[in-house]
């Protein structure tokens, strides 16, 4: 009776664990069903390598290069912002700050990772846009610099915690070690602390960068929209999440336009779970 | 150049709290040159403590608090010297071998590289020199660049001693060094502590006394934070001055 039990339980554990899985699975097929039925009337490198994106032009062009390189700028501009930000923080956070300064800072940085990604999109909008128009004198303030700018506020709470638990995760004996050896403070976080840690430090990178490119609100909002391939990162640009949050409520089921929206969906998940799989990587190779 | 038997290192009326402990009561103790000075004392006797003020590991704790004075030839740790310069003149061997997680040269190369040798055929020299004093040259010479990781219990302790003479120090502070080892990794690390005796001058708390008599020349005997008595190893074993003492080197507490 007993040993029943005791499977059945471990069964219904097995079931829910396995769920997640089949979820992640059942919502690529779900997205490849429709994004590939595409493929019947337009071609794959038609797609994949096409200049243009305009659905509503005769015949329409589903060329998806501007809406990820739009995606590209603006996730590399916000990682080349948060990334040195975060990592400065968190060294921080948790080598420098003293004790009461470190509780305060951390619930800040928690703080602003529980800002809703609309008012991000908001002060981006009504603040951050006017300010690069004027600071660059364009015609326009939304840009992808704009949209750099903020994300990288929504990068930067990711970033921060999940580095800051990789350098508190450092062995104290480690820091004693060096101290011991009459390195300054400097050089033990330098050569000791963040090599221990840079498996950790990988993947706060990693899932920073991910939650930045699915950001769709903030930078709908302060991108400027326009699925153009951009050449510097002061012009108007248009992510991939963007355009399909903005077309999506415009198609018709079942047209190329409405399966052509899905097929960019499936490019964005293909990156984000590259991503994932990178920043899981560099996770597990420090456990061993 | 140097006389042994002078004194290198003086402790006067050492307090030390941590918040509001107060963990070592007016101690003052010197230690003298090329000397094997061994520290005993049951748990929480204030043992690593005192060990730590003398090269101010005790600075990265922010709630400790001392007041005294501990001079190094004569000279103010506290108020004449900077930290990062007294740790490399006073270094120290930790109760658990603790290699930095790096290869074995540059857990070696580490110490020296922090002080500005940067080139790679000294870095070398040091490196086979202090592996060579700590006995531990035939066993890792063909794998300097392995994982220091790798190594066992003792061999990670006798690098951690080798990582520390090629800093080149003047006192070697071991705070249990052998507390994690098994009988003849402690041989061997003993025997490390007498070669060196030549040319340092070493502190080694224990919670051992039998390690006590055989490797320190003198033994001090701590007590809740006090310093009961410090005398020569033989008078300290045969005729203490102090009941205290006696109790605890026949074992009757502690």
């Amino acid at each position: 009776m007993r040993k029943f039990r005791e499977s059945l339980i471990e069964k219904f554990i097995l079931l829910n664990g396995l769920a997640s899985i089949l979820f992640v699975i059942l919502i690529f097929f779900f997205l490849a069903k429709d994004g590939v039925a595409l493929f019947k009337t337009v071609r794959l490198s038609d797609f994949l390598f096409g200049i243009f994106w305009d659905p509503l032009a005769e015949p329409p062009q589903f060329g998806i290069v501007p809406l990820f390189l739009g995606s590209l700028m603006v996730t590399f501009g916000a990682t080349a912002i948060s990334v040195p930000l975060g990592i400065a923080c968190a060294i921080f956070i948790g080598e420098i700050a003293p004790r009461w300064m470190r509780e305060f800072l951390k619930a800040g940085v928690e703080l602003l990772a529980a800002i809703p990604s609309i008012v991000i999109g908001f002060i981006g909008m009504t603040m951050m846009a006017p300010f690069v128009k004027k600071m660059f004198s364009l015609p326009t303030g939304l840009t992808a610099l704009s949209g750099a700018i903020a994300l990288a506020f929504m990068a930067i709470p990711t970033i921060v915690s999940i580095m800051e638990d990789a350098i508190s995760a450092v062995p104290r004996s480690y820091r004693e070690g060096s101290f011991a050896l009459g390195a300054t403070h400097w050089q033990t976080i330098y050569r000791v602390i963040i090599p221990a840690a840079s498996s950790g430090i990988v993947a706060s990178v990693m899932l920073g960068i991910g939650r930045v490119i699915g950001e769709t609100m903030a930078v709908m909002m302060i991108t400027g929209n326009a699925a153009v391939i951009p050449r510097t990162i002061l012009e108007p640009v248009r992510t991939m999440t963007a355009t399909i949050a903005a077309e999506m409520g415009e198609t018709v089921r079942g047209s190329d336009h409405y399966f052509a929206l899905f097929a960019v969906g499936m490019v964005l998940f293909l990156i984000t779970f590259a991503i994932n799989l990178i920043a899981d990587a560099a996770l597990h190779r420090e456990r061993k | 150049m140097v006389n042994p038997g002078t004194e290198k290192i003086v402790a006067e009326d050492l307090n030390i709290y941590y918040g509001p402990l107060h963990v070592l009561k007016n101690v003052t103790l010197s230690v003298r040159n090329h000397e094997i000075l061994g520290i005993i004392g049951p748990a929480n006797s204030g043992k690593t403590s005192f060990l730590k003020a003398l090269n101010r590991l005790n600075d990265l704790n922010p709630n400790c608090r001392m007041s005294g004075s501990i001079r190094i030839d004569g000279k103010d740790i506290n108020r004449e010297m900077d930290a990062e310069d007294i740790r490399k003149r006073v270094a120290m061997v930790f109760a658990l071998p603790l290699p930095l997680p790096m290869s074995i040269f540059d857990n070696i190369a580490y110490g020296p590289r922090r002080h500005g040798i940067k080139n790679r055929k000294e870095l070398e020299r040091i490196a086979e020199k202090s592996l060579r004093s700590a006995f531990l040259w035939d066993e890792v010479k063909d794998r300097l660049t392995g994982s220091a990781m790798k190594l066992s219990g003792g061999q990670q302790q006798r690098l951690c001693i080798a990582r520390t003479l090629a800093v080149d120090p003047e006192v070697i502070l071991y705070d249990e060094p052998c507390s994690g080892l098994d009988p003849i990794s402690t041989a061997k690390v003993e025997e490390a502590m007498f070669e060196l005796k030549a040319r340092y001058t070493q502190i080694l708390v224990t919670n051992n006394v039998k390690q006590a008599a055989r490797v320190g020349e003198r033994v001090a005997f701590f007590l809740m934070g006090e310093l009961v008595e410090a005398d020569d190893a033989k008078k300290i074993f045969t005729a203490p001055n102090d009941k205290r003492t006696e109790d605890y080197i026949t074992g009757r507490f502690g």
